[in-house]
């Protein structure tokens, strides 16, 4: 009796088990995009990976690469005009770049899916949502119209959406923008996937939805011990439901950490200022602290390391090398594990 | 809706009022009278022309005939013609049904032709398909239907000899083929170039990335997912479009010589029939309301964030 209600409780087992390792591993991705002003780098040699019931935070902001990362994983680049000359991205141990297209179709929404920052553009406004999540089961299982709409009450119950039977014919403007959101999650989970991307889900919402929404989506990947990788710029949003953060700056991941490590102690002084920047009750009345400078232009991204023209840190080593995603230890030099920075003084950052 | 159409009905009654009693006005204001063009050239007794012309009342003043007009038209009577004496229900039953025919054919050629070519080119903006069909709806927008007209008589009747260079029968689809190719032909030009502006913008749409990270198959992105939304003023326009050949439809009649409106109105007008021109333009004018109404009512069921109350 006691083992069967403990096996019960343990998360059953999900998709082919042959793989053992990382769900999701990205291993020196790069993705370009040829335009009329010339060849954007967007994204110069990203690695990251993630595991069933890890939540990844990817932190950068407009325009670091974060997105266009999450969308050559989800395979929803448009190409031309972007290519992806390097890198791999495995999904269980098999690299996605070389499926057919086909097979990544099954794949996406199946396997991976992917909540988009602005639902109401992002739901298709001419069709009710209940067709719109019953399309998932239609299209991936086989279902009938009456079963996929059926599933589709059961999903919108599942994300607290109130009278969800009433509301299976709404169309999209009919709800209000965190509703809608719960809409978005409600179809990326649809059919269960070991993976979700959600990208820069709560920013489109007011504060108060917010949490609501992260709950929701925190509940839910515990709930199906799925991976999440969480792309966003909010720290605040961060803290609470990541376990790992990477950094992105121009293109490349800068520093990576287990959530709180990073918050108290930063390796990188794109990411001190980063939480430099962040406004305080406790210096009411003080300046507010900006990184300076723009990001970089990325079709011309300044030699050595992208940050030097920001940093305060910057010597003459940073405008030649590149720095490398050095493991970073402690003092006396005991690693810090899963923790990296990308800068020749990582050393003097986080000791100094 | 149902209060909406009846709204829309209702403020059909003065519409159709004001139109019929403008082009009665009109009638009216031309030079010549249909007693005088059934004496032909001969010199008559004024007195008469007088007497006749009292006896059909055409001496009273213009608001008491477009009364006695539009009572008869209430009834159900849409007069006699002056001239040949007979009942113009007659003549428009004659000829509405051919019009008709022939609109109905050149429509439905602007619908899978115009929006074929537009899904085709707008898939793959900026491609040399894309770039083809600009150039060649360029072409038949700047040509007049008349010139295309005899464009085309010339090119399949007299050097390929597939048809005739006039219709025969106007009851048979066959010989309505070319007209109705020609009659077409300019809202096909702007039906496809609707078609494809409006694909090629919707296909970057984020509603149309979000299909796609679905994983549904490319047929039910484009087939459902776009072209619903892109169809929408592809719609609008078709309706108005509608009115639009039956007019065009006058002129392509003339050329190809087929019995239907344009044929009879340019005939009642030649001869000065009043009440046939405007038994008929008010007619054409009921289409085009009707048109109308149909298509906003479409409108609302492609678009549910359109309303009606």
């Amino acid at each position: 009796m006691t083992i069967i209600e403990t096996t019960a409780d343990v998360p059953a087992p999900r998709g082919d088990r042959q793989h053992e390792g990382p769900l999701l591993e990205v291993r020196d991705l790069h993705v370009e995009f040829h335009t009329r002003d010339g060849v954007t780098k967007a994204v110069n040699g990203v690695n990251y990976s993630v595991s069933a019931g890890e939540t990844l935070a990817v932190l950068g902001e407009s325009g670091s690469g974060k997105s266009v990362t999450a969308q050559a994983v989800m395979g929803i680049l448009d190409m031309p005009p972007g290519r992806i000359p390097k890198g791999e991205i495995l999904f269980r141990g098999q690299d996605m770049l070389r499926m057919s297209a086909e097979e990544r179709r099954a794949l996406r929404g199946r396997k991976i899916a992917m909540i988009f920052q602005d639902a109401l553009s992002s739901l298709n406004p001419v069709l009710s949502v209940g067709y719109q999540l019953g399309e998932m089961f239609r299209v991936h299982e086989g279902l009938s119209k009456k079963e996929a709409k059926a599933k589709a009450i059961e999903l919108m119950d599942k994300v607290k959406i109130p009278a969800a039977a009433a509301r299976v014919g709404d169309y999209p403007h009919q709800f209000s923008g965190g509703m809608r959101q719960r809409i978005m999650i409600a179809m990326a989970l649809a059919l269960e996937p070991d993976l979700i991307i959600a990208d820069e889900p709560t920013t489109a919402l007011d504060v108060t939805v917010q949490a609501q929404v992260m709950d929701l989506l925190a509940e839910l990947q515990a709930e199906y011990n799925m991976g999440l990788i969480l792309i966003t710029h909010d720290l605040g949003v961060v803290a609470d439901v990541a376990d790992r953060i990477a950094v992105m700056y121009a293109g490349r991941i800068v520093e990576t950490a287990p959530v709180h490590e990073l918050y108290q102690r930063p390796a990188h002084p794109y990411t001190r200022g980063l939480l430099d920047s962040i406004p305080r009750l406790d210096q009411k009345g003080e300046e507010l602290y900006a990184i300076k400078g723009l990001p970089p232009n990325l079709t011309r991204i300044p030699t050595g390391c992208a940050f030097n023209p920001r940093c305060p840190k910057a010597g003459d080593v940073c405008r030649t090398d590149v720095p490398a995603l050095h493991q970073v230890t402690e003092q006396d030099g005991t690693e810090l594990p899963g923790r990296g920075s990308a800068c020749h003084f990582w050393k003097e950052t986080i000791h100094g | 809706m149902g209060r909406y159409v009846a709204r829309r009905l209702l403020q059909m009654i003065p519409v159709f009022i004001g139109s019929t009693f403008l082009i009665f006005a009109m009638m009216y204001a031309l030079p010549g009278d249909p007693v005088r063009a059934l004496m032909g050239d001969q010199a008559f007794d004024p007195a008469v022309l007088e007497a006749k012309r009292h006896e059909l009342g055409l001496d009273l003043p213009l608001w008491q005939q477009y009364v006695n007009y539009f009572t008869g038209l209430l009834q159900g009577d849409f007069g006699t013609e002056i001239g040949s004496g007979r009942p113009i229900s007659e003549i428009i039953a004659h000829a509405f049904p051919v019009s008709v025919r022939l609109t109905l054919f050149a429509f439905t050629f602007t619908v899978i032709v115009g929006i074929g070519l537009g899904i085709v080119a707008g898939l793959r903006p900026e491609s040399v398909r894309d770039r083809g069909l600009l150039g060649l709806t360029l072409v038949l927008i700047s040509m007049p239907s008349f010139v295309l007209g005899y464009l085309m008589q010339y090119l399949f009747a007299f050097q390929l000899g597939l048809t005739t260079p006039t219709v025969q029968d106007s009851e048979s689809f066959g010989d309505l083929f070319l007209p109705a190719i020609v009659l077409g032909s300019l809202s096909l030009a702007y039906v496809a170039r609707l078609t494809r502006t409006s694909i090629a913008e919707n296909l970057r749409a984020d509603y149309m990335r979000t299909a796609v990270a679905k994983g549904l198959p490319r047929r039910r992105i484009v087939g459902v997912h776009l072209m619903r939304n892109s169809l929408v003023p592809v719609v609008t326009f078709l309706g108005t479009d509608i009115g639009n050949l039956m007019a065009g439809a006058i002129v392509t009649e003339g050329i190809f010589n087929v019995q239907g409106v344009g044929d009879a109105i340019y005939e009642a007008l030649f001869r000065r029939e009043g009440a046939t021109v405007v038994g008929i333009a008010s007619l054409i004018v009921l289409v085009y309301l009707l048109a109308s109404l149909l298509v906003d009512l479409l409108y609302a069921v492609l678009d549910p964030r359109i309303r009606y109350a």
